[in-house]
């Protein structure tokens, strides 16, 4: 039986019975944490039935292969598959829509293939740069954000580069 | 406003596309598609991902949290030494990152607020390198387990939804080192 099976039941385990030494009423954290993540998807559900819509247009009128195609020259310079590109431009825009074309990529290429997994872990490795920004700056009362979007795209770059180059180096 | 631009221009390119390509015919039967699929993929991803949601909040009650943001205190207080001043600051700012690192994101942002919000105050609407440094921070945000990503991939079939994991790792580290670089470097050179 390979290790990676025994991952699992192993953290379920730990995470119950040092739950129980600290006190915790574990079950109870349990269903709580499990409801807060319904909460996620049911907020998620609209926009996602709106963008799966545009993307599939996107992927059947041949534009999503353009886009790849027209970013390919740059993208396999850079080490990133030219299939993710348009992932790349909704990333830092719009986390449902970067969910969108995440699952869209996993589900065309396969959740295992090179592909997907690029895609899964550029969707797992940042947050919605211009939501964030959006977020703390307008509840802070900030119109001058100098140069915070320049150095979080930065880093949103960083990620992509280094997706790509995770995923082979931990699966070739 | 800005996903109605992306959405409208989706839909509009795609119509145009199909139009140029011969796929126009295909675009009723993808738009339908697509729709179902949604709903599809949030029932099958749900048993995962409220599983492992609930798993991080077992963590988060057993003290997890509290401990990574006891980790991180010493050195946010070398990061945002003007902030530092004010104990009870880097405390929330510490909270806020541990939160988010824990995928607790409900939790995460009004810390991030508060903080933003202490920060920014007598500052007349300009972000401090500080502030910037802490939204940078935020944006590059180290997940410990992507549920919502994990929740996709057992969806459509993957043995292992959590093979992905050092990758996500690495791959956000780069880029929080990336960002807080690129936040100092941008700090000295900016004008205005």
């Amino acid at each position: 039986m390979p290790l990676s099976e025994l991952v699992v039941p192993a953290i379920l385990c730990v995470v119950g019975v040092y739950g129980m030494r600290r006190r915790v009423d574990v079950y109870g954290a349990l269903t709580k944490g499990a409801e807060e993540g319904l909460t996620v998807l049911l907020r998620v559900l609209p926009s996602l039935v709106g963008l799966l819509t545009a993307v599939y247009m996107f992927r059947a009128s041949g534009a999503m292969d353009f886009l790849g195609r027209l970013l390919a020259p740059l993208l396999t310079a850079l080490g990133i598959p030219p299939e993710t590109a348009p992932l790349l431009l909704v990333r830092p825009i719009s986390g449902s829509g970067a969910l969108a074309v995440g699952s869209e990529l996993m589900e065309t290429y396969g959740a295992d293939s090179y592909v997907g997994r690029v895609a899964a872990v550029m969707l797992g490795s940042s947050e919605t740069t211009f939501y964030t920004v959006a977020i703390y700056y307008g509840s802070a009362g900030v119109t001058k954000t100098r140069y915070t979007i320049p150095a979080a795209l930065c880093a949103d770059l960083a990620m992509f580069l280094m997706s790509a180059l995770a995923v082979r180096l931990f699966f070739d | 406003m800005a996903m109605a631009w992306v959405w409208t221009g989706m839909v509009a390119l795609s119509v145009a596309f199909g139009a140029v390509t011969g796929n126009l015919g295909a675009l009723g039967g993808a738009a339908i598609e697509g729709a179902r699929s949604a709903v599809e993929l949030c029932i099958s991803m749900a048993g995962v991902m409220c599983l492992w949601t609930g798993v991080m909040e077992v963590m988060n009650q057993s003290g997890l949290s509290a401990l990574l943001a006891k980790m991180f205190r010493p050195l946010l207080r070398r990061l945002l030494p003007q902030t530092a001043r004010d104990g009870d600051a880097i405390a929330t700012i510490a909270a806020n990152l541990s939160a988010n690192m824990l995928g607790l994101g409900n939790a995460a942002t009004p810390l991030g607020i508060r903080a933003a919000r202490a920060m920014a105050r007598g500052s007349g609407g300009v972000a401090s390198d500080e502030l910037c440094l802490l939204v940078v921070l935020n944006t590059a945000s180290i997940q410990l387990l992507p549920t919502t990503v994990a929740g996709v991939r057992a969806a459509l079939g993957c043995a292992d939804p959590f093979d992905i994991l050092p990758a996500v790792w690495l791959a956000s580290a780069v880029a929080v080192i990336v960002g807080l670089a690129a936040a100092k470097l941008f700090a000295r050179v900016w004008r205005g």
